[in-house]
C-alpha cells in the first residue's frame, strides 16, 4: 500500500523541479541588462529566424492568422478544453459505470 | 512546434506528402476496422485523441529559454498502433494549421511524418520490445511517450536540414543547429509528457482494464499484477 501513489509522487516531484528550474532560469534572463530579444519565445520562431536569415522567403502564408495574441490564446485554450472535456467525460463515465455495477 | 507554412521549398514539401500519404490512408482503414469490430474501445480512442489535443496545445517553457509543446501521440500509438495514431495527429495538425497559423497546409505532409508517423512508430516499437522483455508496462509507456516526443523533433530537424543545408558544413551542420534548438528544448518536455501519459495509463488500467485486454495491449494476468502492484 505504501507505493500506491508512487507514480503520482514522482510526477509531482518532477513538475515542481521543472517549475523551479524555470523560475531560476527566468530570473537569470530577466537580470540581463538591456536585453531586447524576447525570452521564452517559441522554438519554431528561432528556427524560422535562422532560415530567413539565410535569405529564404517562405513561399506560402497561413490562410488565416489569429488577429491578436488574445485570440490565439483563446483558440489554444479551446483546443485544450475540447480535449479535457472528452477525457473527463470518458473517465467519469467509466468510474460511474464501475461504481454502479459493483 | 511544427514546420511553419511555406517553410519547406519544392520538392521537399511534396516528397513528405508522398511519403506520409500511404501511412495515413492505412490509418483510416485501421480506424474503420477498429470502429466496426471493437465498438467498446471507442471511448478509449476518444481519450487517446483528446490527449493529443490537450498536450499539443500546451506550450511549455524549457531549460533553453524557449517554449515548445508535447505531442501526446505516444498514448494513441501504444494503445491502437502507429497507423491510427497518425490519423489522430492529422486531426490536430489540421486544426492548428487552419485556426492557429501553427504549422501549415503546405508543410502538413512533413509535420505528419514527424509527429504522426516517426514518433508513434518509435513509441510502438519501444512498447512492443518492453512487453517482450517483460518490463513493467508503466515504465515502458513512459519511455514510449517520451521518445515519441523527442523523435518528432529530431525528425523535424532532419527535414529542415535536408531542405536547408548550411553553406559551410552542409546537411550535418544544419542538422546540429536545428537539433540544438528543437531537440534540446524538447528533452525536459518529453520527460513530463512520458510521466503524464504513464499516469493516465495507470488510471486506465485501474478503471477499464477489460478494454486494454480486449485490444491486446496487456494480458489479463498483467492487468491484475499492475492493479495490485507498484503502479
Amino acid at each position: 500500500m505504501g507505493m500506491k501513489y508512487g507514480l503520482e509522487i514522482v510526477v509531482a516531484v518532477v513538475i515542481i523541479a521543472f517549475a523551479t528550474i524555470f523560475l531560476i532560469q527566468n530570473a537569470a534572463i530577466q537580470a540581463e541588462p538591456g536585453e531586447d530579444k524576447e525570452a521564452w519565445g517559441g522554438a519554431d520562431g528561432l528556427v524560422a529566424d535562422i532560415i530567413e536569415g539565410q535569405g529564404y522567403e517562405p513561399w506560402a502564408n497561413p490562410l488565416w492568422e489569429p488577429p491578436s495574441g488574445e485570440i490565439e490564446s483563446l483558440l489554444f485554450a479551446l483546443q485544450a478544453a475540447i480535449g479535457a472535456f472528452v477525457i473527463g467525460y470518458v473517465f467519469g463515465f467509466w468510474r460511474g459505470a464501475k461504481t454502479t455495477s459493483s | 512546434m511544427h514546420i511553419m507554412e511555406g517553410f519547406l521549398p519544392s520538392p521537399w514539401w511534396q516528397i513528405w506528402f508522398v511519403l506520409s500519404a500511404p501511412f495515413v490512408i492505412m490509418g483510416f482503414y485501421a480506424l474503420r476496422r477498429m470502429v466496426r469490430e471493437n465498438r467498446e474501445a471507442l471511448p478509449l480512442l476518444a481519450v487517446a485523441g483528446a490527449f493529443v489535443f490537450v498536450l499539443s496545445s500546451l506550450k511549455l517553457p524549457s531549460v533553453t529559454g524557449s517554449c515548445s509543446h508535447p505531442t501526446g501521440t505516444g498514448l494513441g500509438s501504444v494503445l491502437f498502433g502507429p497507423f491510427i495514431a497518425s490519423v489522430l495527429a492529422l486531426i490536430v495538425l489540421v486544426y492548428q494549421a487552419l485556426f492557429l497559423a501553427h504549422g501549415g497546409i503546405s508543410t502538413l505532409g512533413a509535420n505528419i511524418f514527424s509527429m504522426g508517423i516517426a514518433g508513434p512508430v518509435v513509441a510502438y516499437g519501444i512498447f512492443i520490445a518492453g512487453k517482450k522483455a517483460g518490463i513493467n508496462e508503466i515504465v515502458t509507456i513512459f519511455f514510449a511517450a517520451a521518445f515519441a516526443n523527442i523523435v518528432t523533433y529530431v525528425v523535424t530537424s532532419f527535414q529542415l536540414a535536408l531542405a536547408f543545408p548550411a553553406e559551410v558544413g552542409g546537411f550535418m551542420a544544419s542538422f546540429m543547429t536545428f537539433g540544438a534548438i528543437f531537440a534540446i528544448t524538447q528533452i525536459p518536455l518529453a520527460i513530463i509528457e512520458g510521466l503524464v501519459i504513464a499516469l493516465v495509463f495507470k488510471y486506465i488500467v485501474q478503471l477499464k482494464p477489460e478494454i486494454l485486454i480486449k485490444i491486446g495491449v496487456i494480458t489479463q494476468e498483467r492487468a491484475e499484477r499492475l492493479r495490485e502492484g507498484w503502479a
